[in-house]
């Protein structure tokens, strides 16, 4: 079997999974055959702004990943993941790494065919609504 | 002389107050819609239009059968707008900046100049006034590419020696600062309310290291409290003007009316508030001694 990411936030099989793919502190890099690992930090990511997903995405596929076991993975994550050809097992929560792992190996997940968190772009528009009258959507074409 | 009306939040009145001041306007003025995501000071101009046109951004096109995946282009890429991964070259065009590094690092040409659609370009008149604005495709999560090709198309339509009110986005973040940073005066529309004290604070924080003369306009004056006055006063900027709360102000808003046309008060206020900006700009004259 190839090396699987997982997101956790300490070097050990018993960390739990962290739900943030693009923000997580780092991932396990398991070789699900023998157990054995390394950390991998994803602190370039984390510094970003926007682009965080990709930047991690990158991070696993560099480490030789090819899947991915996190909570929320992003759309430019889910396309930066699967045009490296990686396995996206998302919705995990209260799981240590080892359990997810055993579960990966099982066939006891379902690969994800779709991201399941939105972008979050920019940040959003600033007290935007509050009585702006008109605001938003696009509205009032000139004309 | 040029003038940027901002605010730390949307909905405080802030094209109430753009509108106003073009239409009330001394001297000579041209009206510029900067609020690229929103535009809405059209709403209350209504201008003729003249023209409109679609503005892009030079973004990379990858040419996979070029690549070398030597990622040349992604270590220079500070947005992760370009990859490689694994065996694909990725461009994410939504992401790119157009700096065009990756365009000029990119030893094999796999990079070619494409472009992104960034929004649309419009002008016109409003009565004398030129009058431009942009707004932002659907979706694009960039607004100051735009806002500057916005400006740069400005001095197309306006002679440069005349003034210019700018409806700027509301808000602190990067296009707010690129709305405001040609400006000679800032002024900052807010309501006397704890949010509106909140993010009078805030703006002025963003804004103070551009060091440009500041001044503030409370609307709804007489709704509130007094935290906005304390904070001013603490900050020592000016409140230039105050706009009372009175339903004719919202029926005129309402109706797409500039407020300083249809409600004599307003007018009498904004004409007031134009004085004191234009003095501003120009400081007092020396005093000469004769003798
Ligand atoms: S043009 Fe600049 S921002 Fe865009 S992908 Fe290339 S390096 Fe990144
Ligand atoms: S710099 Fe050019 S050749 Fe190198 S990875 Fe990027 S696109 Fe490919």
């Amino acid at each position: 079997m190839s090396k699987i990411a997982i997101s956790c936030d300490e070097p050990s099989l018993d960390a739990q999974v962290d739900p943030r793919f693009g923000r997580a502190a780092g991932f396990l890099i398991v070789d699900p055959d023998t157990m054995t690992f390394t950390y991998q930090e994803n602190g370039q990511a984390q510094a970003m702004a926007r682009g965080a997903g990709i930047q991690a995405a990158e991070t696993i596929i560099r480490a030789g990943a090819r899947a991915v076991l996190t909570g929320y993975v992003g759309p430019k994550a889910f396309q930066a993941l699967s045009a490296g050809g990686v396995q996206i097992v998302q919705d995990l929560a209260n799981l240590t790494v080892r359990q997810a792992v055993e579960r990966y190996k099982a066939g006891d997940i379902a690969l994800a065919q779709e991201p399941n968190s939105q972008a979050h772009g920019g940040g959003g528009r600033p007290g935007a609504g509050m009585g702006g009258g008109g605001r938003g959507g696009g509205g009032g074409r000139w004309r | 002389m040029k003038i940027a009306v901002a605010s730390g939040k949307g909905g405080t009145g802030k094209t109430t107050v753009a509108a106003s001041l073009i239409h009330v306007w001394p001297d000579p003025v041209a009206a510029m819609d900067l609020d690229v995501e929103a535009p809405n000071l059209h709403l209350f101009l209504h201008p003729e239009e003249i023209g409109r046109c679609r503005a892009f951004m030079e973004i990379p096109e990858p040419d996979e059968s070029r690549c070398t995946f030597c990622r040349k282009c992604s270590d220079i890429c500070q947005f992760a707008a370009v990859k490689v991964l694994g065996e694909v070259l990725m461009v994410f065009p939504e992401m790119c900046h157009g700096c065009g590094g990756c365009l000029a690092v990119c030893p094999e040409g796999a990079l070619r100049p494409g472009k992104r659609e960034l929004g649309e370009i419009i002008w016109g008149t409003a009565g004398a006034a030129p009058f431009i604005m942009g707004r932002s495709r659907i979706g694009e999560a960039m607004s100051p590419p735009l806002m500057r090709q916005v400006k740069a198309h400005l001095s197309r339509i306006a002679p440069p020696q005349i003034d210019l009110i700018i409806d700027a986005p509301p808000g602190v973040s990067c296009p707010a600062v690129n709305a405001v940073m040609d400006a000679d005066v800032i002024v900052l529309v807010t309501e006397p309310t704890p949010f509106g004290a909140f993010d009078l604070g805030l703006a002025f924080k963003a804004f103070a290291p551009l060091g440009k003369p500041m001044g503030v306009v409370v609307n709804r004056a007489g709704i509130g409290e007094d935290a906005v006055y304390r904070l001013c006063e603490r900050q020592k900027i000016a409140v230039l003007a105050e706009i009372p709360y009175d339903r004719a102000i919202a029926e005129a808003y309402a109706e797409g009316r500039v407020v300083a046309d249809a409600v004599p008060a307003v007018r009498g206020i904004v004409e007031a508030l134009a004085r004191q900006l234009q003095a501003m700009d120009r400081p007092a004259p020396k005093e000469v001694l004769h003798g």
